[in-house]
């Protein structure tokens, strides 16, 4: 297949583990499995992975101190929270060390406020702190004058939600894991200890299946099991991102007093330099229509003003929406079925970025308890992946870039062909923009489509232009 | 090694940083640095398909790239150092740019700095339009450079956005590529440019849609309809592949925002006192940037004007103090 040059035939014969979904949790999935020794596949329907769930969140490092306490998730966020800090200077990953300020609007909101203080100490978050209405105009004197109290968590950060999964994956490829993009699981069965898998593009033998289908894991166990132990109710939020001169009114990501649905809309920095407003939360049937709606993006819009008035001065770069594969749970839904060698990883929300790893190696320990054991591989590979994170040193300061393609981003020539060359090369326009952030700036391509419709030409499913005559 | 020092360095080699420069050189700066972050001089007018160009400065009508390629000539010819494929990253307090090229990182210490960074076309984003989010969704300037400098369209059916001068000259740029344009679409009641230009698009079989405003867009991977608010209010689908939006001009000025320097929020231009300076005064703003949107003739003939009050600051002759005179 075009751009995919691992995906013809899949080597190897049988595998241990097959991921069924590259977004966020399947790529720390694959990690982890491979690195523990298994021998993974990991299976995505779309052109390209991170296309579904995982596309469109808030980039928020959590530290936790607002989950429920003893839950599953709440002990996936730490323990994913931890090894990314781990980890992140070897594979070369960003932190924006910006923490967080839960802002109560008014008297009533700031009667949660010793709630929120407790709960996060329950999650053993024991470095927040309260703050009058007097210091949180020292922290952040751009926030309107009408905050009334906040709650500091000051190890809440800011990530990259992109590179951050790529890399886990391509880690996992550089140590042996394959990857096939565009194929989809028609059916499966299981007999004798092995799944046989059909897919689109081929039968697939494997031991143990790994259900991380984001927003379609319920049909697929349904497909794999007969029935599903949860349903998912997709929950979209459009977001609006400000030109990067915003990013310079506030340090702290702005967190709204949570209610029972949703989080609420925050306002903070993104890892590139930009400052976003969003996410909505809206109840849809569609898993797959992330639209975005005028009068929403305006209401976000009057939303980030009243937080900050002076972003009223500043331009809008970007508009997107994602959709959390919310559950009729509050909780994940992490299920094996050591009968049917079979993995359930639903209802990951928002949350997944940072609680992917601690999900990975949730995953592993129960696939452990299933009777499975590996010897962890030697001499572990470290993908060399060219940051994005402006806090980073980034490939237009260095020799031999190429020069300059997207002028808004800074995004170099030599970054593009890395994007578009390699076991995980980019395939489609938007597989670009993640691994680059070209076109994605604040003029949207008016200045670099051309050039970039030329180096793409052939290399992309859909051509981004063709020839004229 | 590339001078690390000069006089006066100018952001931008459009037809007003090509005659600043120019005229700079004439006025007797010694060393002129023209800073282009494109690999060819020209800015703008280099994929602009329309005539005329040229008439001010050459007494002939020209095509763009010609107008273009003359101007820059004329800079080099003067002595005036054009950087290409120099893009400034920062602007420092006292003119230090830092820069980067091919070879990474640098730095220049310029006395006087002209900002001429142009205007682009508020896309899609910034309208805050709804519906999905497909490929072939773009501006005018997209369009048109893909069709002139690359020779590659990027649909064959799109629905243009605005009726600006720049709408119409979008309009024949399709046609000049073989494409062939559904609709121009204009939420007011009469166009906004000259009034009779409607007449080419509808002699030509595409529709010119006035008190019509684009509801939203659809399609997966690539556009696939608009939906359109016809004047009756009712609401109507238009099946498409592309999306062009046009004109909405606004200053290219981010370098300035930046740094700091006062802004206008209406045109996104920098604040300029009587002489052309930015809030900080070692740095000048001219042409598009500065108030959108002007032809390259007259953001030619501003840039002569501009080097004679360049020249004059470089010798001391202009006040100290900032007092903001445009909006």
């Amino acid at each position: 297949m075009l751009g995919d040059p691992t995906s013809d035939r899949i080597a190897g014969g049988e595998f241990d583990v097959v991921v069924i979904g590259g977004g966020v949790v399947g790529c720390a999935m694959a990690r982890r499995f491979t690195l523990e020794g298994a021998r993974v596949l990991v299976l995505e329907k779309a052109a390209d992975i991170l296309d579904g769930a995982s596309k469109g969140n808030s980039a928020i490092l959590h530290t936790g101190f607002d989950a429920e306490p003893g839950s599953l998730e709440q002990h996936c966020i730490q323990a994913g929270y931890e090894e990314y800090l781990q980890i992140k200077d070897e594979l070369n990953l960003p932190v924006l060390e910006s923490g967080a300020l839960v802002v109560a609007w008014n008297a009533v909101e700031a009667e949660k406020l010793g709630g929120i203080v407790d709960k996060a100490r329950a999650n053993s978050v024991r470095d927040v702190q309260h703050l009058s209405s007097a210091q949180l105009q020292i922290k952040e004197p751009r926030l309107s004058k009408k905050a009334f109290a906040a709650v500091e968590v000051p190890r809440e950060f800011v990530i990259d939600p992109w590179t951050t999964p790529y890399t886990y994956l391509l880690q996992a490829i550089e140590n042996g894991a394959t990857v096939k993009r565009n194929t989809e699981v028609i059916d499966a069965g299981f007999a004798a200890g092995l799944w046989q898998i059909e897919t689109n593009r081929g039968e697939i033998t494997a031991r143990i299946i790994i259900n991380c289908a984001g927003l379609y894991g319920d049909l697929l166990e349904q497909k794999l099991l007969g029935q599903s132990a949860f349903e998912i109710r997709p929950r979209k939020g459009q977001f609006l991102v400000f030109d990067k001169s915003a990013s310079r009114l506030i340090d702290s990501i702005i967190l709204p007093v949570p209610n029972a649905i949703t989080k609420g809309i925050v306002v903070c920095r993104t890892i590139f330099g930009n400052l976003l407003v969003g996410p909505t939360a809206e109840e849809q049937q569609s898993r797959d229509d992330a639209s975005v709606n005028a009068n929403t993006l305006q209401a976000l819009h009057n939303k980030g003003v009243e937080i900050i008035p002076e972003l009223a001065n500043h331009g809008v770069t970007a508009t997107y929406a994602g959709i959390r594969p919310a559950t009729e749970f509050k909780d994940y839904c992490i299920q094996p079925y050591a009968e049917k060698n079979y993995i359930s990883v639903g209802g990951i929300r928002s949350t997944g970025l940072t609680a992917a790893l601690g999900i990975a190696s949730h995953v592993f320990g129960l696939y452990q308890a299933m009777g499975n054991s590996h010897n962890q591989i030697d001499n572990i590979v470290v993908p060399d992946v060219l940051p994005l994170a402006e806090s980073l040193e980034r490939n237009w300061s260095k020799p031999g870039n190429g020069g300059i393609i997207c002028h808004c981003e800074l995004v170099t020539r030599h970054e593009i062909e890395q994007a578009l060359s390699g076991p995980l090369a980019a395939n489609s326009l938007a597989g670009l923009k993640r691994r680059t952030r070209a076109t994605m700036g604040r003029c949207q391509g008016f200045y670099c489509s051309a050039e970039l419709s030329e180096i793409c030409a052939r290399r992309l499913q859909i051509p981004l232009s063709e020839p004229l005559k | 090694m590339k001078s690390t020092q000069c006089q006066v360095a100018i952001i931008g080699a459009g037809p007003g940083g090509l005659s600043i420069a120019t005229e700079l050189k004439k006025l007797g700066v010694d060393h002129v640095a023209l800073l282009e972050r494109e690999s060819t001089a020209g800015g703008i007018p280099r994929h602009c398909g329309h005539s005329p160009f040229g008439m001010r400065e050459f007494k002939r009508v020209l095509s763009g790239a010609e107008y273009t390629r003359r101007l820059a000539a004329q800079a080099e010819k003067a002595g005036v150092e054009i950087r290409l494929a120099t893009t400034v990253t920062e602007l420092g307090q006292y003119g230090e740019l830092s820069l980067s090229t091919r070879d990474g990182r640098q730095q220049l210490k310029a006395e006087r700095v002209v900002i001429c960074s142009g205007a682009r076309e508020k896309p899609r984003a910034a309208r805050l339009v709804s519906g999905a989010r497909p490929q072939a969704v773009m501006t005018t300037g997209a369009l048109q450079s893909m069709i002139y400098l690359k020779r590659q369209r990027p649909c064959k059916r799109p629905v243009i956005i605005g009726s600006e001068m720049v709408a119409f000259s979008a309009f024949l740029s399709c046609r000049h590529a073989g494409m062939k344009p559904v609709a121009m679409i204009e939420a007011e009641p009469v166009v906004s440019w000259w009034r009779l230009a409607a007449l080419l698009p509808r002699l030509l079989g595409t529709p010119v849609l006035t008190n019509t405003s684009l509801e939203s867009i659809e399609g997966k991977d690539k556009v696939r309809a608009v939906m359109l608010k016809r004047p009756s209010g009712e609401l109507a689908t238009i099946d498409c592949d592309g999306v062009i939006f046009t004109g909405q001009f606004i200053g290219e000025s981010t370098l300035a925002t930046m740094a700091g320097f006062a802004i206008d929020t209406v045109t996104n231009s920098p604040l300029v006192d009587a002489y052309g300076r930015c809030s900080n005064i070692n740095y000048f703003a001219s042409g598009n940037l500065r108030y959108p949107l002007k032809t390259a003739g007259q953001c030619w003939r501003e840039g002569r004007d501009m080097a004679s009050l360049v020249k004059a600051s470089l010798d001391g002759k202009l006040p100290d103090r900032w007092v903001q005179t445009n909006a």
